[in-house]
């Protein structure tokens, strides 16, 4: 198994209990959902998603180099 | 040159001060950000800027809302912009839309604007500014809060990133939480008043094409780009 690697940054309260950046290796055919999960995320809680700078979906299979980006949603005014 | 705007050159000439009386910005917010939004566009003299909001000032809002005091609790949000403008500017006018922003009285509102600013405080009526800005051709200086933590985006027609940095699966954000406190609306308000002068001015970097995500716990302010 290929393992990928990935960098992942989190944002706002995800970084609660958590790092800001990770480089992870991820086993090939991995989703952005596998990320979340392995890093406690709620895929419900996410709002902004960003794989690469293009909106995402936690369904997408990541590949090597990938930049995945995530946000909660903030909405006050 | 008006004395009044004096300090505003060389930040920006005396020919482009003079331009901005020409313009024409609605605020659709008056609360955190938009009070502080108004306060500066006022200030800098933008020649027309409309002040929307349906609800009046009650005790929680006094943490942040600059538009609000103990004099005026209970009062108009789209009013108290009105009135303090008048104090502030006169030389500017101000139109008080003191309505519900919705998809029934949007169009009407935003309408013949030069740029519109979100400064409303749900997903949902954002992503209704964001279609109706571009279905009326007007860039949207997109900002939201929660807490520490603030976003700003400069979107223009066709853009497509208000379906990016604000999901309609929400009815509300982390702000419901995380409460808002007096720091994060005016910094993240004054970001995005930089961003209506240099659109209006076609000056320089916007934020077009990118999110601004600011971290005041962390002091860390990260630009995204974004892809369509």
């Amino acid at each position: 198994m290929i393992d990928l690697k990935v960098e992942v940054r989190l944002f706002a309260t995800f970084r609660e209990g958590r790092e800001k950046k990770y480089f992870l290796d991820m086993p090939e055919g991995s989703k952005i959902l596998d990320i979340l999960d392995m890093l406690k995320i709620n895929a419900d809680e996410v709002s902004i998603l960003l794989l690469n700078g293009r909106d995402g979906d936690a369904m997408r299979t990541i590949n090597d180099s990938d930049v995945v980006a995530v946000f909660p949603p903030v909405g006050g005014g | 040159m008006l004395d009044r705007y004096s300090r505003n050159v060389s930040a920006i000439t005396e020919e482009e001060n003079r331009r901005l009386k020409s313009f024409k910005v609605c605020v659709i917010g008056c609360g955190g950000l938009g009070g502080y939004v108004i306060e500066m566009l006022g200030r800098i003299g933008i020649g027309t800027i409309t002040a929307v909001d349906c609800d009046v000032f009650d005790d929680t809002n006094l943490n942040r809302q600059i538009l609000s005091d103990t004099t005026n609790l209970g009062q108009s949000k789209a009013l108290a912009a009105l009135e303090r403008m008048r104090r502030v500017n006169p030389e500017i006018t101000i139109n008080s839309v003191d309505r519900v922003f919705d998809s029934a009285s949007g169009e009407e509102i935003i309408r013949g604007s030069d740029v519109v600013v979100d400064a409303l405080d749900n997903p949902q009526a954002k992503r209704l500014a964001g279609v109706l800005c571009d279905k009326f051709n007007i860039p949207l200086v997109h900002g939201a809060i929660a807490g520490w933590y603030g976003q700003v985006a400069t979107v223009f027609p066709g853009d497509g990133i208000m379906d990016i940095v604000c999901k309609d699966s929400f009815s509300s954000g982390i702000e419901k939480e995380l409460g808002n406190p007096s720091f994060t609306p005016a910094l993240m308000a004054a970001i995005q008043t930089a961003e209506v002068i240099k659109v209006l001015l076609n000056r320089e970097d916007t934020l077009r094409n990118k999110i601004l995500h600011v971290d005041l716990l962390t002091m860390d302010f990260d630009i995204l780009e974004l892809k369509k």
